[in-house]
């Protein structure tokens, strides 16, 4: 007993010896060493988070197919007079793959096509003269009446998808379509092989590289065949869409946030106004949805139909339409205008309010004419970023009905729309892989234009630092 | 001389009361109603998740005593237990803090003590990109790189295509820079005579940042986790592609705990993704399921705004200690 007590006062009263002393300050030295490091890996594997990312929707957008044609391309142009070497299909003049498609189409599809979307202006190719002024005369008439002729890009993609049919079997990722191309045609023998091909047989099939992601991809409309979907409905609605949330979202929430800054005294309403918009910007985008479906779609629905704007047929048969989604978008980014717009009005010196009011100027003509123009490229910054948000949210567009399946280009706010993330979303919860390479290169796409759209804001946010420093 | 004087009134004494300028109320009336709206924003979403939630509730199908207390979740045959969907968001929220936690406060940790200024200048733009991604991307990813990466590694016959763990982690990644943003303002924030302090008693860089600065900014930190949390719960994109569409319905007394009730590697509905689900089939108004979405969602709203104070007030603390 008085051993260990003696000893445990011996440890307590020792004063380290020379080895002890660096052995003690080497673990010491070793431990910090180790969380500095283990600090920097998991900033490391935050970006290599966004590197594993954006390589997998690349990965995913580019790559070898192997792809059956129903018919050869090379072989139709060939058929229509050209040398295959030097016209591509899609460059064939325009009256001609209108007659490629008369020639292949049933008439009843032709019919239906013209009825979609007619192919001239001046006269019909399926329908006779007498049936359109019938159809189009009648309670519901189908949209090839109001809207104008298709166009070059538009018949291309009917020609490919109704002529040429490529039907992609199998596809391959980036990878290792440059490291090992070979693997890719054991791969595809194997599967003819086991019968996973169907009728297709190996000769049919052509072993060829494909950008999911590529020009035509922009231009073409969606289309429920992967191979000849594009994007071109979802990016016009998704351009719609912004335009309405700006026009909603900026005013009010400039207005909002002049109120609170350069007019609100500290009341217990103006508090609370405060409180509230902190406590909306942090409501999950789905229940912005839910207010949009309910109140837009459902409640508003004559308004945001259009059909108290016209006498007779509405221009949409619900309220699910390009201004329910817009105002339901503006809504959400209300907040984040309103928060980015107010510390942009914080940042403006007092200075120039005192120098304004003291010249005998009302507060108004202070903040137009003063505050305002200073405070500007920030509030150009906020409104950015708000449209970058809106751009990307997927869940309150569900809410509120963005068709998924929509062929014909989105004409007006009063018109049925799907948009980018929408198109992501459908074409990801599809089980095929060729589903899973166009929402990539969707993804490619929607990426493109946020990052365009932030680099704006960053090269604003940098020219006003510095003009006010 | 003056053109613009005091006003000569017909008694001729010069009037210096304020004038009243209708122009410039008006403004002032149009500027508040602006301000205004968010108040009617709140009110809207209350009343119609809270109108839509009674006529779910005054459905014969459905009581709230049921919608509260039982496990089953099963719109078709009448089951409307909430716990399921709880179960579901709560599970991957909890991964998603175990993923994003450590991460965040660590990358945290580090930008803030421990950076220069030109590693700095190369993280913080990342981690910007990283909050600019779509959700529904991150929901890609999760699909086509996450889950199979999983069922790569522990085997696709324990790894369902649909699995928590998956939408966990992925969920965790989305919140990492929410995160780490926003506990480097809480840590930057202490004063820097504390630091000063610790090391002028000798204490190196790591045991100022651990027990110092760390500790001072704490409930800064658990604010930016809290609101990561309320943003996790929220998130429906990731989890709707990700963690599939079927509620895990459990029976606690039969069910094996860990086997079933929390095995990570199968698939849970979330309260978000049955909404999300559930309103892009088609949807008639009046009918069980259309009022069941608004019940979710007045539950959702509930937990987020809760979440949401709870860290507003750990904030405040934090401003009342240091500033």
């Amino acid at each position: 007993m008085t051993i260990e007590a003696t000893e445990r006062v011996s440890v307590d009263e020792h004063f380290p010896t020379d080895d002890e002393y660096k052995g003690l300050l080497n673990r010491r030295t070793r431990r910090a060493r180790f969380f500095q490091a283990a600090c920097l890996a998991a900033l490391t594997i935050a970006v290599l988070a966004l590197a594993t990312l954006l390589y997998t929707i690349i990965n995913d957008s580019f790559g070898l197919v192997a792809i059956v044609n129903q018919n050869d391309p090379a072989a139709i142009v060939a058929d229509l007079g050209h040398n295959p070497s030097e016209v591509s299909l899609d460059a064939v003049p325009y009256d001609e793959l209108v007659g490629l498609l008369e020639a292949s189409v049933s008439s009843g599809v032709g019919r239906r096509l013209e009825r979609d979307q007619r192919f001239y202006d001046d006269r019909l190719v399926f329908e006779s003269d007498a049936v359109w002024t019938e159809i189009c005369s009648s309670a519901e008439p189908p949209t090839g009446c109001t809207a104008g002729p298709r166009d070059q890009a538009n018949v291309f993609a009917l020609v490919q998808e109704r002529v040429v049919m490529p039907d992609v079997i199998a596809s391959y990722e980036l990878v290792p379509s440059l490291l090992n191309p070979e693997g890719f045609t054991d791969q595809v023998t194997r599967g003819f092989e086991a019968g996973r091909f169907g009728e297709y047989t190996l000769e049919q099939t052509s072993i060829e590289w494909r950008a999911w992601f590529n020009p035509t991809f922009l231009r073409t409309p969606q289309n429920s065949i992967p191979e000849v979907a594009g994007i071109r409905t979802a990016i016009l609605g998704s351009l719609w869409l912004v335009v309405i949330t700006l026009l909603f979202a900026v005013p009010v929430g400039v207005g909002a946030a002049i109120y609170l800054v350069e007019y609100a005294k500290p009341t217990r309403l103006n508090d609370l106004i405060q409180t509230n918009i902190n406590n909306l910007a942090g409501v999950p985008s789905i229940i912005y949805g839910m207010l949009g479906l309910a109140i837009f779609v459902r409640v508003l629905e004559p308004w945001t139909s259009g059909a108290i704007f016209t006498d007779g047929v509405p221009p949409a048969e619900n309220g699910r339409t390009v201004v329910s989604a817009g105002l339901t978008l503006g809504l959400l980014t209300l907040p984040v205008v309103i928060i980015s717009a107010q510390e942009a009005l914080k940042s403006v010196p007092d200075s120039l309010r005192h120098a304004g009011l003291a010249l005998g100027a009302t507060r108004w003509q202070t903040v137009r004419s003063q505050i305002l123009p200073v405070a500007l490229p920030g509030l150009l910054t906020g409104t950015i970023l708000a449209v970058a948000r809106a751009i990307g949210e997927t869940a309150p567009l569900i809410l509120v009905g963005a068709a998924s399946f929509i062929t014909s280009d989105p004409t007006g706010p009063f018109s049925k729309f799907t948009a980018l993330p929408i198109q992501i979303f459908q074409w990801t919860s599809f089980p095929q892989q060729e589903f899973h390479n166009i929402a990539a290169a969707a993804s490619i796409a929607l990426l493109v234009l946020l990052l365009t759209l932030n680099a704006v804001a960053v090269i604003l946010r940098n020219r006003y630092s510095r003009r006010a420093e | 001389m003056t053109d613009r004087g005091p006003v000569e009134t017909e008694r001729g004494r010069s009037s210096l009361r304020k004038q009243r300028r209708p122009g410039e109320s008006l403004i002032r009336g149009f500027l508040f109603v602006c301000g205004a709206v968010s108040i009617a924003i709140t009110v809207g979403i209350v009343y119609e998740l809270g109108t839509e939630s009674i006529l779910f509730f005054q459905d014969e199908r459905v009581t709230i005593f049921e919608f509260l207390t039982t496990t089953m979740w099963q719109p078709q045959v009448g089951g409307f237990g909430i716990w399921p969907l709880i179960l579901g968001t709560m599970y991957i929220s909890i991964i998603a803090m175990v993923v994003a936690i450590p991460i965040g406060l660590a990358s945290a940790i580090y930008l803030s003590e421990y950076a220069s200024r030109r590693v700095r200048s190369f993280f913080k733009p990342v981690l910007e990109v990283l909050v600019g991604i779509p959700t529904v991307v991150f929901g890609f990813f999760a699909l086509t790189f996450m889950t199979p990466l999983l069922r790569s590694i522990f085997g696709t016959s324990v790894v369902g295509f649909f699995n928590v763990l998956s939408a966990g982690i992925v969920v965790g990644i989305l919140v990492v820079p929410l995160i780490s943003s926003l506990s480097e303002d809480a840590l930057a924030a202490v004063p820097d005579s504390l630091r000063q302090a610790a090391y002028a008693m000798g204490a190196s860089k790591f045991e100022v940042s651990t027990r110092i600065v760390v500790p001072a900014a704490l409930s800064g930190i658990a604010a930016s986790v809290v609101v990561a949390m309320s943003r996790a719960v929220g998130e429906t994109m990731v989890v709707t592609l990700a963690a599939g569409a079927s509620p895990r319905n459990f029976d606690l007394g039969q069910d094996s705990f860990f086997g079933y009730v929390l095995n990570p590697f199968q698939g849970a509905q979330a309260m978000t993704g049955y909404v999300a689900i559930t309103a892009s089939g088609d949807l008639s108004y009046n009918t069980i399921d259309y009022n069941s979405i608004f019940a979710i969602g007045l539950a959702l709203f509930f937990m987020t705004l809760g979440l949401n104070s709870l860290s507003r007030r750990l904030v405040k603390r934090f401003r009342q200690a240091y500033e």
